[in-house]
């Protein structure tokens, strides 16, 4: 089991003092390799669990482990360094650092993990998205498209277990949407790297072999009914 | 990809707010730069200047920094003269088995101006004997030292040379000095150029050096009235000169009637001349006796201005009794005249004797130039380098508040890295290498800057004070801006690498 979740709860600390339950997931688990691909209302906390599986936000109980690792149980240093290694992130608003180029976008991730990056595996990885010839230019310079598929490389450049993506083809037209969902998933099963992703866009979902709706995870919703 | 390297790309990627930043912190280590820069050089020039030797035996007239700035700056004349026989005593005399070097200087009254630059007259030992800043010998650009023996050669400063466009070979008349309240100007005799010094960053760069012995010889075959009148203060002195010498010097003057100012010495030959009575029709007739006397009488008529001494440093122990036998003087010197800054026991102990022997004065030039300089100069500098500065701690504030506007915008940048696995601590030290890259940016722009306003400047100074301030020159005192600016871009850079640790990442990252 690559991704385990168990008795995971997450509630927001409204201003008025208020607690607002947002997740209440008992059990949810993902293998190593797996693509899955996770739906659900606007709202409903799909962002809010792959932040915590990403331990980029601590979940107000529960565990999650991830290749063996409790990760709700390290310090914030220790999640940032785990991340860093074990996940690969790919947002909806692509995230690229608007003055580093196509290849330093895809380094300095490795950056965070080593300390070091490999210029090499970071220029291989922009060749397998297609985007051999751009490696020098600033995302500005480049085509939403071709801005998505440089995530994509960022989020595979520390050879990842598990890439989590968030709508990752919202901002991409149609003709752009199927591109880079082929090369996500292409890239993952060649890598062996666990997928989770989130999409509003039934045509995107229909295409993964497993479709989780958050609802059905999630007894917050059911709860509050 | 190292953190630099990401520090920079940020800089990059706000280039115009990056480099007027750095521009403005320019300005200020521009200001510093400057400062150091002139202030060093007119530090060095004039303390260093005064070094290579321990004393300055002087007349005894007048302050010891008027003996020193006379004798070393040759900035102003030296108000009297001592005799040239002090200068025996303490070379070759009683006081020499204290002394390792001994160099007599004449300048002043006595002697020309050329174009404006001082001539002194000296011994060859002045360049082969002495060091100048810090131990460094004198080398010749052109040419040679002067020669030993009565001859009339001359060796040029660096700058001397440039200034006169003399070369080696040339010759040029030595004019009286134009004090002289009389139409009775001897014959100028000529000097030739024998060396030209390689330039020194010293007073001695614009000093035009004569051999002293050529010089005595010039003085005795053309005894002006100014001559004669110097003579006759000095031998109010309560020098050497005695009763009788007076007598004889009325009588040679007798002797010897106003034929002078029409004898031509270069004629005579340079180099040559030994006695007084070689092609001169007037002396011919004179007995050799006579002669002979008035020669000896002129000997010891020779005055001098200065006497530049270094002294042996000889085994202390058991010895130093023998040289110390007038504790008095010594301690009343080392209390008061050169109280403060200690000299050692040697030196102190030989100007005790010399004080108390003889009728001088005895300065330390280090010392005096030493108090002259903090006293004037590094209060002004010290003014100046608080200004600067401030003015560079406020480049340092408008670079925080630059910074600190950025992180608004950079916020999502810095959540990005966060996701991407960097830890608080290094997005902290991102963006403090920002800083402190900005800020060493802004020194290396203030460097250009600064020295460049010294190559504007330069000139000014350089007629000013007479020291010539090469723009290229670097003071090792510039270095300090290093860690200064690392250590002001840390403070600076601190609150926006606080904002940038405290940043939360799911709040600031745009899905
Ligand atoms: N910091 C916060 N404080 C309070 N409430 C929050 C906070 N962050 C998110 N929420 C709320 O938590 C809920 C879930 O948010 P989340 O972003 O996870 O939804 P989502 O499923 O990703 O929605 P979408 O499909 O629109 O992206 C929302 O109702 C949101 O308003
Ligand atoms: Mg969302």
């Amino acid at each position: 089991m690559l991704l385990e979740i168990k008795k995971l709860q997450k509630s927001y600390q409204l201003p008025d003092g208020e607690s607002l339950p947002i997740l209440e997931i008992p059990q949810w688990e993902v293998e190593a390799g797996e693509q899955v691909v996770l739906v659900g209302a606007s709202g409903c906390g799909k962002t809010t669990l792959l932040h915590i599986i990403a331990g980029i936000l601590r979940p107000s109980s529960g565990h999650v482990s991830i290749d063996g690792w409790d990760t709700t149980i390290l310090t914030e240093a220790e999640r940032d360094q785990f991340r860093a290694k074990r996940i690969g992130y790919v947002f909806q608003t692509f995230n690229l650092l608007q003055g580093f180029t196509a290849l330093e976008n895809v380094m300095i991730g490795m950056t965070f993990a080593n300390g070091r990056s490999d210029k090499h595996r970071a220029k291989e990885l922009l060749e397998k998205v297609g985007l051999g010839h751009r490696l020098n230019h600033k995302p500005a310079h480049l085509s939403v498209g071709e801005q998505q598929r440089v995530s994509v490389a960022r989020a595979l450049a520390n050879k990842p277990k598990l890439v989590l993506a968030d709508e990752p083809t919202a901002n991409v037209d149609v003709g752009n949407q199927q591109q880079v969902i082929d090369m996500l998933r292409n890239t993952c099963k060649e890598e062996n790297v666990a997928l989770i992703l989130v999409t509003h866009a039934p045509e995107v979902a229909k295409q993964f072999d497993r479709v989780d709706k958050l609802a059905e995870i999630n007894v917050v919703i059911s709860k509050r009914a | 990809m190292s953190l630099w390297k990401i520090a920079w790309r940020s800089i990059q990627h706000r280039s115009l707010a990056s480099g007027l930043t750095a521009f403005s912190m320019g300005l200020g280590v521009a200001l510093v730069v400057a400062v150091i820069v002139i202030y060093g050089v007119l530090d060095q020039t004039f303390k260093r200047s005064a070094q290579g030797y321990d004393l300055v035996v002087g007349p005894p007239k007048g302050s010891a920094l008027d003996t020193v700035l006379g004798a070393v700056f040759y900035s102003n004349q030296l108000s009297d003269t001592i005799p040239y026989n002090y200068f025996k005593q303490i070379d070759t005399g009683r006081y020499s088995s204290h002394i390792e070097v001994a160099i007599p200087l004449a300048i002043g009254e006595r002697l020309m101006v050329l174009r404006g630059l001082q001539i002194i007259a000296t011994t060859p030992h002045f360049f082969t004997k002495l060091r100048y800043l810090n131990d460094r010998p004198y080398t010749f650009y052109k040419g040679d030292n002067l020669k030993p023996g009565i001859r009339f050669d001359a060796v040029l400063g660096y700058t001397a040379a440039k200034l006169t466009k003399l070369n080696v070979g040339d010759k040029f008349k030595a004019t009286a000095n134009t004090i002289v309240p009389s139409d009775n100007y001897p014959e100028p005799a000529q000097f030739e150029v024998v060396g030209i010094l390689n330039p020194t960053g010293t007073p001695n760069d614009q000093a035009v050096f004569v051999n002293l012995e050529g010089f005595f010889v010039m003085i005795d075959h053309f005894p002006t009235s100014a001559v004669d009148e110097i003579l006759k203060r000095s031998s109010e002195d309560k020098g050497l000169v005695a009763d009788s010498d007076d007598n004889n010097l009325r009588n040679e003057k007798i002797a010897q009637p106003e034929t002078d100012n029409k004898t031509n010495l270069t004629s005579n030959s340079k180099n040559t001349i030994k006695s007084n009575d070689s092609n001169n029709s007037s002396v011919g007739v004179k007995s050799t006796q006579k002669s002979r006397a008035t020669e000896n009488q002129r000997i010891d008529n020779r005055r001098i201005s200065a006497i530049l001494v270094l002294v042996k440093k000889q085994e202390l122990k058991g010895e130093i009794k023998k040289v110390d036998d007038r504790d008095d003087v010594v301690l009343e010197i080392n209390e008061g005249l050169h109280g403060g800054e200690r000299m050692d026991t040697w030196t102190t102990a030989l100007a005790g004797r010399l004080i108390a022997d003889l009728s001088v004065q005895v300065a330390s030039p280090t010392r005096e130039i030493t108090r002259l300089f903090e006293l004037i100069v590094g209060r002004v500098q010290i003014v100046l380098v608080i200004f600067s500065i401030l003015v560079v701690i406020v480049a340092g504030i408008g670079m925080m508040v630059s910074i600190y506007n950025s992180m608004n915008e950079r916020r999502q940048e810095i959540a990005i890295m966060r996701a991407l696995g960097a830890k608080r601590r290094t997005v902290m030290l991102v963006i403090l290498f920002e800083s402190i890259l900005l800020s060493l940016c802004g020194g290396l722009i203030g460097v250009v800057i600064g020295h460049s306003l010294i190559a504007v400047l330069g000139p000014i100074i350089a007629s000013a004070v007479m020291v010539v301030v090469n723009p290229l020159h670097f003071q090792l005192a510039e270095l300090v801006l290093i860690p200064g600016l690392v250590i002001l871009a840390s403070l600076v850079g601190y609150l926006p690498a606080v904002v940038a640790y405290r940043t939360d990442v799911a709040q600031s990252l745009n899905p």
